[in-house]
């Protein structure tokens, strides 16, 4: 199976033959993966170099110029480096256009916290009018991609992750899937936290929802699965930082009395390297470590 | 909440001469500081004489663009778009209040013919380069890219990310307007266009109150390169 970020590159190749109005904007990472398409599409594949301020200001002004840009880096240079561009260069303009990050979390852990972004969706979560998707799978990743290319002029960002689920589930871009009900409470897995969450909720009697789209918060599923189960006692489990929507959850259970507990990325620094397998196991995001938080949150 | 329109079919045509009587209609003043008009003749010429843009046309894909990017101070910018039949002067008394579309930043969502909303410095040129390259990559060769930044902004590091890229590039439909009033406070060591031309840039330093010489630097061939126009005025 590919990965979700050599999908990204696959599809938008196909996509920029197909739709005159896309341009991808680059800062050098992912360049060769471009390459070729580069050679078919010389002014629509744009290659800035390290300048991730200009690159999201070149989005903006093809979009400006009434074109789709698909700006694409790391999630810390994509969004935490040149984080007023987004804010003013789209949202203030008025305009239209794709951001799609890797690397997300800590995809290389062994290159440190310098490479790592658990706050990228809290920091987009300020913006006003954003789509935020957080796939799970290649095959999502690809859905998810296929739909922020064709949404006229709206707005999204697109989390990748080398973290994957082992396989797809059918996301339609809009709202959460419901996995598993149960009556203790609900767990709201979100993109590549499923697989891990299922494992850590094995025999226990909870309601599993899995979120690919995180923003627009789907306030109708949450409200309804906390409405069939025995309390409203809600654990989110976020592949970013924790309690990223806990806020979200809050107001969509505002006239509800509810417990919410959010897991995710802490804002410590590990300062380790090593593998991804070791920080999911150091943030408490491996199975074992999610079950025991999810089991003493709600057999408190 | 009433909100005032805009409507560019009832207005008339001014004249240079008429700039500072609209400007007085926003600043209450007769007469103008320098720095107030550090833009005016610049962006007079430039809309007088150069930019292909009309109010009926402030839409078309095929019209030029003039992106200014230094957003403070905006009151000749809105003097001029009212003198070329952007804006209608009855709203420029409304400036900076609630409900004007006329801030002391201008909005592109609120003013037909204002290409960008500013005020952060350092955007505007990015931006511009986007925009040329997304008028290029459209096939729409005859269309300008204007962008007025100060020598001040300059300062600003996303600038030199954005001169470097279109040096490179070679963007030719790209100009940049650096209006220079002496305000950054650490100056420009070997000169401003000297910065453009490194990276590859046609760049000319005129007299920014020089009518004559301000055309004659915009409409300096450049082929195959971003233009640069220095406008030197009076120091802030």
């Amino acid at each position: 199976m590919d990965t979700m970020r050599e999908r990204f590159t696959t599809i938008t190749s196909q996509l920029l033959d197909q739709d005159p109005r896309l341009a991808v904007v680059l800062a050098e990472i992912s360049r060769d993966r471009f390459q070729d398409t580069a050679r078919t599409h010389p002014h629509r594949v744009i290659n800035v170099g390290i300048r991730e301020q200009l690159l999201i200001g070149a989005g903006s002004g093809l979009a400006l110029a009434g074109m789709r840009p698909i700006m694409h880096t790391f999630a810390s240079f994509l969004v935490e480096r040149p984080f007023e561009q987004v804010k003013l260069d789209f949202g203030h303009q008025g305009l239209g256009g794709v951001l799609v990050s890797s690397s997300g979390s800590y995809d290389w852990p062994a290159g440190g916290f310098t490479h790592m972004a658990p706050g990228d969706v809290a920091l987009m979560d300020t913006l006003d009018d954003w789509t935020i998707q957080v796939p799970g799978h290649p095959d999502e990743a690809e859905t998810l991609l296929r739909q922020a290319a064709a949404a006229g002029d709206d707005r999204v960002y697109l989390r990748l992750s080398e973290q994957a689920n082992a396989t797809a589930l059918p996301v339609d871009g809009n709202g959460f899937h419901t996995v598993r009900q149960g009556r203790r409470g609900v767990i709201v897995a979100v993109g590549p936290m499923l697989d891990n969450t299922l494992a850590a909720v094995e025999g226990l009697d909870v309601t599993v929802l899995y979120a690919t789209t995180v923003r627009p918060f789907d306030d109708d599923a949450l409200r309804s699965a906390a409405g069939a189960t025995d309390a409203a006692d809600v654990v989110l489990v976020e592949p970013y930082l924790a309690g990223t929507s806990t806020a979200a959850a809050g107001i969509a259970l505002v006239d509800v009395p509810h417990r919410v507990l959010g897991l995710g990325v802490a804002r410590r620094e590990l300062r380790r390297y090593g593998s991804v397998k070791e920080h999911l196991a150091g943030q408490g995001l491996d199975p074992a470590g999610l079950r025991e938080r999810i089991t003493g949150f709600l057999w408190a | 909440m009433t909100t005032t329109t805009l409507d560019t079919g009832q207005t008339a045509s001014f004249g240079y001469h008429d700039i500072p009587r609209l400007m007085s209609l926003m600043t209450g003043d007769e007469k103008h500081s320098t720095a107030a008009t550090s833009t005016l003749d610049a962006l007079w010429v430039l809309y007088d004489r150069v930019l292909r843009v009309s109010p009926a046309e402030f839409d078309s894909p095929e019209r030029d663009r003039f992106l200014l990017s230094k957003g403070h101070g905006p009151m000749a910018y809105y003097a001029v778009l009212a003198a070329k039949g952007f804006l209608p002067a009855s709203v420029l008394p409304t400036f900076g209040a609630y409900a004007s579309p006329l801030g002391h930043h201008p909005d592109r969502t609120l003013v037909p013919g204002v290409e960008i909303g500013s005020g952060s410095l350092g955007h505007g040129l990015p931006i511009a380069v986007g925009t040329a390259l997304g008028l290029r990559a459209q096939g729409r060769t005859d269309s300008r890219v204007w962008v007025l930044i100060g020598d001040a902004e300059l300062d600003e590091g996303s600038n030199h990310e954005a001169i470097a890229y279109a040096g490179a590039a070679g963007l030719e439909q790209l100009h940049t307007l650096v209006i220079d009033n002496s305000s950054a406070t650490h100056g420009w060591r070997g000169g401003i266009a000297s910065r453009f031309e490194a990276a590859g840039w046609s760049a000319t330093t005129v007299d920014g109150r020089d009518h004559e010489a301000l055309y004659a630097a915009y409409t300096l061939p450049h082929p195959g390169r971003s233009h640069a126009v220095v406008a030197r005025v009076e120091p802030k």
